[in-house]
């Protein structure tokens, strides 16, 4: 008994925290809430950009179905759109995680093949209305 | 053979203590493994806070600094990237605390600062990773399981200070 009144006593004793670190630990929970939301969304991907080193090689509209050949550092990466979804098809490089990454169709996904120095990048629809009504 | 003498005084006896301190939290805690590269609980920063609370801003500097640089020479890890990301964090960390320590102290205990410097200390290491180590967009993913891992541990971390303080 007498150690549960310790323990008890121990811990009226601990630390409370005071009004502005209440603000402090509510607002950022908030602010990591909306960073989930909004960094962890899978909205369905739009378009693709394909880079080369740093340079952006070009842009393509994920709506079609094509295939691109892209030289790198190594030789040709192909690259397959699909309706949607985009993947690595053919790489040079010796280890091929940028071929078996497989499918990518969400916003913000990325496949980055280092040793052939080509990256694919989706990029969410910029589209600022869900609906029109006139 | 010529005698060195350094004049030392208390203060720096004092810091070098404290130091000494936040460097052996630093190795303990270097000796755990951690669940996700990246999220460590940071315990030598309850020294810092500590620190700051008890004799100010630059004693709370030069114990930060020395830390990083002391434990990085005793990991091995001195000029490498993770000596790097710990100096970054670290040097964030302090100027958040040198803006944070005007707050109100009747409203802002140091459980704010703790969050604050969490906060700091991960945004400086992912800048610094954004720049130079993983120069893409998609580190960016990280933001919120980072932020999240700051803020526990910034409360948790500034707990134990008040609690420090208390005594």
């Amino acid at each position: 008994m007498k150690t549960q009144k310790n323990v008890s006593a121990h811990f009226n004793n601990f630390p409370k925290p005071l009004l502005g670190d209440w603000c402090i630990i509510l607002l950022s929970l908030g602010l990591i809430v909306i960073s989930f939301a909004t960094l962890w969304s899978h909205q369905p991907a739009a378009t693709l950009r394909i880079r080369a080193g740093n340079a952006v090689l070009g842009e393509y509209s994920l709506m079609q179905t094509k295939t691109l050949t892209v030289a790198g550092k190594l030789g040709k990466s192909v690259i397959e759109i699909q309706q949607g979804k985009v993947r690595f098809k053919h790489s040079p490089c010796h280890n091929q995680y940028c071929v078996h990454q497989g499918w990518l169709s969400h916003a913000n996904q990325t496949a980055i093949c280092i040793p052939n120095q080509i990256s694919i990048e989706l990029t969410g629809a910029k589209a600022a209305f869900d609906t029109l009504n006139y | 053979m010529p005698q060195l003498h350094f004049q030392t005084t208390d203060e720096d006896h004092r810091i070098a203590k404290l130091t000494a301190f936040a460097i052996g939290l630093h190795l303990i805690e270097s000796a755990f493994p951690s669940p996700l590269p990246g999220v460590k609980p940071g315990v030598a920063n309850i020294v810092v806070l500590y620190v700051l609370q008890r004799y100010g801003i630059q004693a709370a500097v030069w114990v930060s600094l020395l830390r990083v640089f002391a434990s990085s020479l005793l990991l091995g890890q001195f000029l490498t990237p993770t000596f790097l990301l710990s100096l970054s964090g670290a040097v964030l960390s302090l100027v958040a605390l040198t803006i944070a320590v005007r707050l109100p102290k009747r409203y802002f205990s140091v459980i704010t600062l703790s969050i604050l410097a969490a906060f700091a200390h991960i945004a400086g290491q992912l800048i610094l990773v954004r720049l130079l180590l993983i120069p893409h967009g998609s580190v960016m993913v990280l933001v919120p399981v980072f932020a999240l891992a700051a803020l526990f541990f910034g409360v948790v971390n500034g707990l134990i200070t008040a609690k420090l303080l208390d005594k």
